[in-house]
C-alpha cells in the first residue's frame, strides 16, 4: 500500500494560536442501529471506547470515536489498522444492516492550541462555541465560514478541527487568518 | 437571526446551518390524480401571515430532515419535530394555541 499523505503535508501556522495539520489519522464511518448491541460491541472493539452520547466524542489514546447522527459514528483510529479494522466491522456485523467505510484520505485535521482558540472558532462558526457551549469532548458538527466542518476541544487549550480533504487548504487558510496575532476579539474569558 | 433546534442532534443551528425544504405536511398527489390535484401539489402552497409548518435539513450538521413550526410574522419559533410524521403532534398544536389563541388551526 502506498504511503498516506495528507493534503497540505503538515503544515502549520503561528499565531495568537498555533494551527497544525495533524498526521495521518484513520477514519471510519459507520452508520446503522447505534442502539444495537452489535453494533456497540464492535464500536468498542475497534474504537477502544464506547459509543458516546448523543454530541459527544470519546478519546482513548490514538482512538476514539464520535456520535455524529442518530445513526452514524466516526471512529478514529490509527491508519494502519483501518483494514483490518474494516474487516472486524464487516464480521461482527454480518447480516445487520449498516455501512463502514475508510474515509482516513476523504478528510483534513487540524489541530488549534492556545488559550485564544475559542476566538479563533467564533471568528468562523455560528456554533456556541462559548465555554457553556462547548466544553470538552463535545463534538460539534457546524461549518466554518462556507464548508462543514466538526470540532472539539481536548480541553481549554487544543482543539481538533475536521473537515473535507477537498476544502483542506481553504480551511487551513481561514483558520490562519482567524489566527493571525493581532486580532483577538477576547470574546471568552479562559 | 432565526434559530431551530434540530430534534435529531439537538443542536442550536443557526439559520446558515441549515438547508431549507419548504411547506411540510404536502401530500403527493398520484398518476390517478387529476389536473387540478397536482398543479395543487406541485404548486400551490399556503402563504398565510403567521403560522407556518416548514421542512428544514440539517445540512451542516447531523444531516437529517426535521419539521419546524414558526410565526413568518414575529420569527417566533414554537417548536420542532420530527420528520417521520404526516401532520404536527399535539404538543406542538397546543404550543401554538398557548400563543396564538385566534389561529385556525392546521388543516
Ligand atoms: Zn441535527
Amino acid at each position: 500500500m502506498s504511503d498516506p499523505v495528507t493534503p497540505l503535508n503538515g503544515a502549520s501556522f503561528q499565531g495568537f494560536v498555533t494551527v497544525t495539520e495533524t498526521a495521518p489519522q484513520g477514519m471510519i464511518t459507520l452508520r446503522g442501529d447505534l442502539a444495537a448491541a452489535a453494533l456497540r460491541d464492535a464500536v468498542l472493539a475497534v474504537a477502544g471506547a464506547d459509543l458516546p452520547d448523543m454530541g459527544r466524542i470519546v478519546i482513548n489514546g490514538s482512538r476514539g470515536c464520535a456520535w455524529m447522527s442518530p445513526d452514524e459514528a466516526l471512529l478514529l483510529l490509527p491508519r494502519a489498522d483501518v483494514p483490518d479494522a474494516l474487516a472486524q466491522l464487516a464480521t461482527a456485523l454480518e447480516g445487520s444492516h449498516h455501512l463502514a467505510v475508510d474515509v482516513s484520505d476523504a478528510r483534513a485535521m487540524f489541530r488549534l492550541e492556545g488559550a485564544g482558540l475559542r476566538d479563533v472558532l467564533a471568528k468562523l462558526t455560528p456554533a456556541d462555541v462559548s465555554p457553556a457551549g462547548l466544553a470538552p469532548f463535545t463534538l460539534r458538527r457546524s461549518r466554518l465560514a462556507q464548508v462543514a466542518a466538526a470540532f472539539w476541544l481536548t480541553d481549554q487549550q487544543a482543539a481538533h478541527v475536521i473537515c473535507f480533504r477537498s476544502v483542506a487548504q481553504y480551511v487551513f487558510d481561514l483558520l490562519s487568518t482567524s489566527a493571525r496575532k493581532g486580532s483577538e476579539p477576547e470574546l471568552f474569558d479562559s | 437571526m432565526l434559530t431551530l433546534t434540530c430534534p435529531c442532534c439537538n443542536i442550536a443551528c443557526d439559520e446558515t446551518e441549515l438547508h431549507p425544504g419548504g411547506q411540510a405536511h404536502v401530500s403527493r398527489a398520484g398518476p390517478d390524480s387529476g389536473d387540478d390535484a397536482f398543479e395543487q401539489y406541485l404548486f400551490l402552497r399556503k402563504n398565510p401571515r403567521g403560522v407556518h409548518f416548514e421542512r428544514w435539513r440539517h445540512a451542516m450538521g447531523c444531516g437529517k430532515w426535521f419539521h419546524a413550526a414558526r410565526c413568518t410574522v414575529t420569527l417566533e419559533v414554537f417548536g420542532t419535530y420530527s420528520a417521520q410524521t404526516l401532520e404536527p403532534p399535539q404538543d406542538i398544536l397546543d404550543a401554538i394555541a398557548a400563543r396564538r389563541p385566534d389561529w385556525q388551526g392546521f388543516a
